[in-house]
């Protein structure tokens, strides 16, 4: 999945919730979390933190285990109250609402069924009490099992199920009530990979078709870039970048970011006047306002490095190469075989004692015959050098 | 990266959530079972503490007395002290009494008649000096006139004063403080004998291939189900002056510290092997195949990994056995003799003497080593639950002829003696005269003809049983679902798992003291529980309290924390998540604790000893009188009927779990 879009193609599915995102950006937030801390003692889960969501939005809290993005969705649930802050849903201060007065569904790990409730109960649940008629009640439930394509499965037990169909009927359970904001905390976690990606994508359609504002909470990159509308990146109590799934991985607004969605080689390097130098040589980048000589960190994703035949430099060359200054001569050390592409590690003269590690397609691989030990000239395209204030 | 703005917390006041319905309703009932703690365990608790600080004597400086000629004409006044040192009738030891002590005024004056014509006066000279006229309290500065004859009931009333002076009595004393050691002995001999023969038992059951294995369970639990009087009852039978088996004992009398260790093995035995055998049952198979496989001889692994493996289990059961047997009144009272042990001089000092305030003082000496005992135990509880791995292989003995001979022999061995007081017992209770007639006979029923409470008590007792089954059993799962499922007000939680922990420290004996301290207390807005089934209802549910609560936290525990947020986030009340799935997920732990309080409710005596009243004699209790005048054979009969009774619970609690397991609980089959 990932490789398809590191190969550097158009993709289609995000472009288009980039495009919806955009649009929805004449609709006033639904959700207008301000200036929320959670403090634990003298430990500060989050931070100051500052967020809108528009209304028919999903996205995704995105970030390393203890990066407070539970936090945050448990404070919007007013199950952890924030410590200083307030959280207005629909235009209602929610700040201090207790969970009961405070409207959405919610959707744990752990499905959090009822195991001594047949299935239909369980959806039912939350539809009792509300003055409905029984039959209304039976007929909304058929119809949400329907929704999560589990229809006749409603006399069954909870353990019944398999792993994904148990987490649907949460799903249904959550969404019975038609609540105004549906809360996912990590709700493919605990489920196979093949279920996993298969349940993510009927959950965006369901989210899609219901146009619920959703906010799910991940640690799988995957899952938030595959799913979200827009993604909010956290590490250590505050937020490092929101912004659509493209924005976020093709523009990571800091060192973090690009870290930790996709990979990328980091590189101690030096400012230059719209460049950088690491290794023995200077690249050309995107103009950046760093001071010539300040310690930096470059960054590059492995599948932005472009191979070149050993030819390129020579000017009847096929290749074309766009910028002749960000030429790399390195050798060709460990390929590692990761079905759809070759990881590769490059070393040279120019890099120093630096390794760099790039991701070829099978494709280009088998045009340039690349072999261990092979040469090789790379390119680092100018747009696609990062470049980020040195941390050490 | 963004370096981390790592700026202060903005100052302002924390935020509240707001309370809705829910949160008000579990804060309100929270409120209720912590009042129901506080009332039923803290306060009398306290009530006692202060008890045993306090003294009573007679403060003679605080009476002033004016006597008449017979003319009518007054004397001058005359302080109580100053006639004292004048007269001497009052010894200094004498004027130390308790809070029931009356001393008569009429000592001071030795020419005193009631048909005199001479008349008295009295006053206090202080306000809180008090005396009593008949069964008038009076106190005050304002004199008070009586003819002779009425002066003569005029009593005195000691002053009540904070002090240790009880305690320095106590030790001062060596006819009570010997109970000390003599306690410490008996349960340090009763434990390792006790932690030795179910060590064995366990092990067998769990290392071996001996057949009967189910059997040795069943009648290893049998000494649950009976109240600790039943093995001294039956020893006495046994080894007693009329004991058929006198002769094997060479000599040494049964009455003793031996009687007293040889039945608290036999009462204490199944809650070490319990404990044991859990521990022994978690082991984990992948260390005896490592063992096995470095080639290690089976004495080595014995120590090296079984040992290791249960010693949190032997510790534990160790620190159970001594509270057990340290706090245990029943035996001791049945084959002690002239041994005397703290519990039973708790009974001595306030049943005996009515010396309360040094029963209290015992009370709380008693405390020392149970609360100690209580707290390791925790401590060591805490380090087992880590020990327990889901992913441990259970441990599967392989056949051994030898091993599995000897394993069925220990076993057999224990399983004679258990049954043979309990047959012992029945059998005593059978004949008509023990040991000259052994013809049968059922005239040691006739409950009614003796001592005790007759056939009443035991209904009563199966009353007490029942309604503490029920009751305690809905305290306790309510209150063990507030402290476990409730969001925030963390301090009035951790108070309460505090009292809920409290009971277990707690000796029945203490527990039925400060309930005498503070139930009948006539300022007490509660005294009118005093003498009633109410009280007994409330003591036993306390005295018990914390297992159930323990059984019920670990079920709570098991069920998904997110079914609260979930049924809030559904905008359904929390009772009806507790009543539609919390407690059908939890009808198994419910039925264990009902049935454990019905058991013990029914063998119970150190609690209740002190609080049951003509109309509310228990069976239990009947035993413990009926032996106390000399009908040990009613005695032993009305013992088997209590074990015939809980065997039936018993029976009847595993068929209504199989039945509504089966029924309820159909989710739990894939």
């Amino acid at each position: 999945m990932r490789h398809e879009t590191l190969a550097g193609q158009p993709r289609t599915p995000t472009d288009v919730s980039a495009m919806t995102a955009a649009s929805l950006n004449v609709k006033p937030a639904y959700l207008k979390i301000a200036n929320v801390w959670k403090a634990f003692g003298d430990f500060h889960a989050l931070k100051d933190i500052s967020l809108d969501i528009r209304e028919g939005e999903f996205v995704c809290f995105l970030g390393p285990s203890g990066c407070g993005k539970t936090t945050l969705l448990r404070a919007v649930a007013g199950l952890d109250l924030q410590t200083r802050g307030t959280i207005h849903q629909g235009g209602k201060d929610v700040s201090t609402l207790p969970p009961s007065q405070r409207d959405y569904g919610i959707v744990f790990q752990s499905y959090a069924l009822f195991p001594n409730l047949t299935i239909a109960r369980n959806i039912a649940f939350g539809l009792e009490n509300t003055r409905r008629p029984r039959a209304e009640i039976e007929q909304r439930v058929t119809e949400l099992l329907k929704l999560v394509g589990l229809p006749d499965q409603g006399n069954k037990y909870p353990a019944q199920l398999s792993g994904g169909q148990q987490q649907r009927i949460a799903l249904a359970r959550a969404i019975a009530i038609s609540p105004g904001l549906l809360l996912l905390d990590e709700p493919l976690s605990a489920l196979d990979a093949k279920v996993r990606t298969h349940l993510r994508h009927e959950i965006k359609e369901l989210q899609r078709k219901l146009g619920v504002t959703t906010i799910m909470v991940t640690h799988d990159q995957e899952e938030a870039l595959s799913m979200a509308d827009r993604i909010v990146v956290m590490n250590h109590g505050v937020i490092e970048q929101i912004g659509t799934p493209t924005e976020i991985y093709r523009h990571p607004a800091t060192l973090f970011v690009a870290d930790f969605i996709g990979e990328a080689n980091k590189f101690s390097a030096t400012a230059a006047k719209d460049a950088v130098r690491f290794g023995e040589k200077t690249f050309r980048c995107v103009p950046h306002g760093f001071d010539a000589g300040t310690a930096i960190v470059a960054a590059i994703r492995p599948e932005d490095v472009i191979p070149h035949g050993p030819g390129a430099r020579s000017p009847g060359a096929p290749d074309i190469v766009r910028q002749p200054e960000n030429l790399l001569d390195v050798t060709i050390g460990e390929m590692e075989f990761l079905g759809s592409f070759w990881r590769t590690r490059l070393r040279g003269a120019d890099l120093g004692n630096e390794t760099l590690i790039a991701d070829f397609s099978i494709n280009a691989a088998r045009r340039l015959t690349l072999t261990e030990g092979a040469a090789l000239t790379v390119e680092l395209p100018e747009e696609r050098l990062l470049v980020y204030p040195g941390g050490h | 990266m963004a370096m981390a703005i790592d700026t202060a917390l903005p100052p302002g006041r924390k935020l509240k959530l707001s309370l809705d319905r829910d949160e008000l309703i579990k804060r309100a009932l929270m409120v209720v079972i912590a009042l129901y703690l506080v009332v039923a365990l803290a306060a009398p608790l306290y009530v006692m503490l202060s008890k045993s600080f306090s003294t009573y004597s007679f403060d003679l400086a605080r009476f002033e007395f004016q006597v008449s000629d017979k003319a009518g004409n007054w004397g001058e006044p005359v302080s109580a002290v100053a006639l004292n040192d004048r007269l001497g009738v009052v010894s200094a030891e004498k004027l130390a009494t308790n809070s029931d002590g009356r001393l008569q005024a009429t000592v001071f004056f030795p020419d005193f008649s009631f048909r005199s014509p001479v008349k008295y006066r009295i006053r206090g000279t202080s306000a809180d000096a008090s005396y009593l006229v008949g069964l008038q309290l009076h106190s005050g500065t304002e004199w008070q006139e009586f003819s002779s004859n009425e002066f003569r009931r005029v009593m005195l009333r000691p002053a009540r004063a904070i002090g240790f002076e009880n305690y320095t009595t106590y030790f001062s004393t060596p006819t009570l403080f010997r109970s000390i050691g003599n306690s410490v002995f008996i349960a340090f001999i009763s434990t390792i004998a006790t932690v030795g023969l179910a060590f064995g038992f366990a092990y067998a059951l769990n290392r071996s291939c001996m057949r009967f294995k189910d059997g040795f369970k069943l009648v290893a639990m049998v000494p649950i189900l009976v109240p600790s009087l039943l093995p001294g009852i039956a020893l006495i039978y046994l080894f007693g002056n009329q004991g058929l088996l006198k002769e094997l004992l060479m000599g040494v009398p049964i009455y003793g510290p031996l009687g007293i260790v040889v039945g608290s093995v036999f009462f204490a035995f199944p809650h070490a092997m319990m404990i044991i055998s859990t521990a022994l049952a978690i082991s984990d198979q992948r260390h005896y195949e490592a063992a096995a496989s470095l080639r290690a001889s089976s004495w080595r692994t014995f120590w090296t990994v079984t040992i290791p493996g249960a010693r949190y289990g032997l510790i534990s059961a160790a620190f159970v056995v001594f509270t057990l047997v340290i706090t245990d009144f029943g035996l001791p009272k049945v084959i002690g003799g002239q041994f005397n042990v703290l519990a039973v001089d708790i009974y001595k000092q306030v049943i005996g003497q009515q010396n309360f305030e040094m029963g209290a003082v015992v009370s709380v000496i008693l405390l020392v080593p149970a609360i100690a005992a209580f707290v390791v135990d925790r401590m060591v509880q805490k380090k087992q639950v880590a020990l327990l791995s889901a992913r441990s292989v259970a441990y599967q003995p392989k056949p051994d002829r030898r091993f599995d001979a000897l394993c069925l022999a220990w076993c057999s061995l224990i399983a004679v003696f258990i049954l043979g007081i309990m047959v012992t017992s029945q059998f005593a209770a059978l004949v008509k005269l023990w040991p000259y007639d052994l013809s049968l006979s059922l005239k040691h029923y006739a409950f009614d003809r003796m001592d005790g409470g007759g056939w009443a008590s035991y209904y009563n007792s199966i009353r007490l049983a029942g309604i503490t089954a029920i009751v305690g059993t809905i305290i306790v799962f309510v209150g063990a679902y507030m402290v476990e499922k409730t969001e925030g007000f963390r301090a009035g939680r951790s108070a309460f798992q505090f009292l809920a922990m409290l009971p277990m420290a707690v000796p029945g004996m203490v527990l039925g003291l400060s309930y005498i301290f503070f139930f009948n207390d006539p300022g007490n807005p509660l005294h009118a529980l005093y003498g009633t089934m109410t009280i007994l209802v409330i003591c036993t549910i306390t005295h018990f309290y914390t297992v159930g609560h323990l059984t019920a936290l670990t079920a709570l525990k098991q069920i998904d924390q997110e079914f609260e947020p979930v049924a809030a986030s559904l905008k359904q009340p929390f009772y009806k998540l507790f009543a539609r799935v919390t407690v059908p997920v939890c009808l198994p732990a419910i039925l264990d604790i009902s049935i454990y309080l019905f058991v013990n409710a029914m063998t119970t005596v150190s609690a209740v000893v002190f609080l049951y009243s003509k109309d509310t004699a228990l069976a239990s209790v009947a035993v413990l009188n009926m032996d106390d005048a000399g009908d040990v054979a009613p005695a032993a009969a009305m013992a088997m009927m209590i074990f015939y009774t809980n065997a039936g619970a018993r029976l009847i609690h595993l068929l209504l779990s199989k039945g509504i397991i089966a029924r309820t609980q159909a989710w739990r089959m894939r």
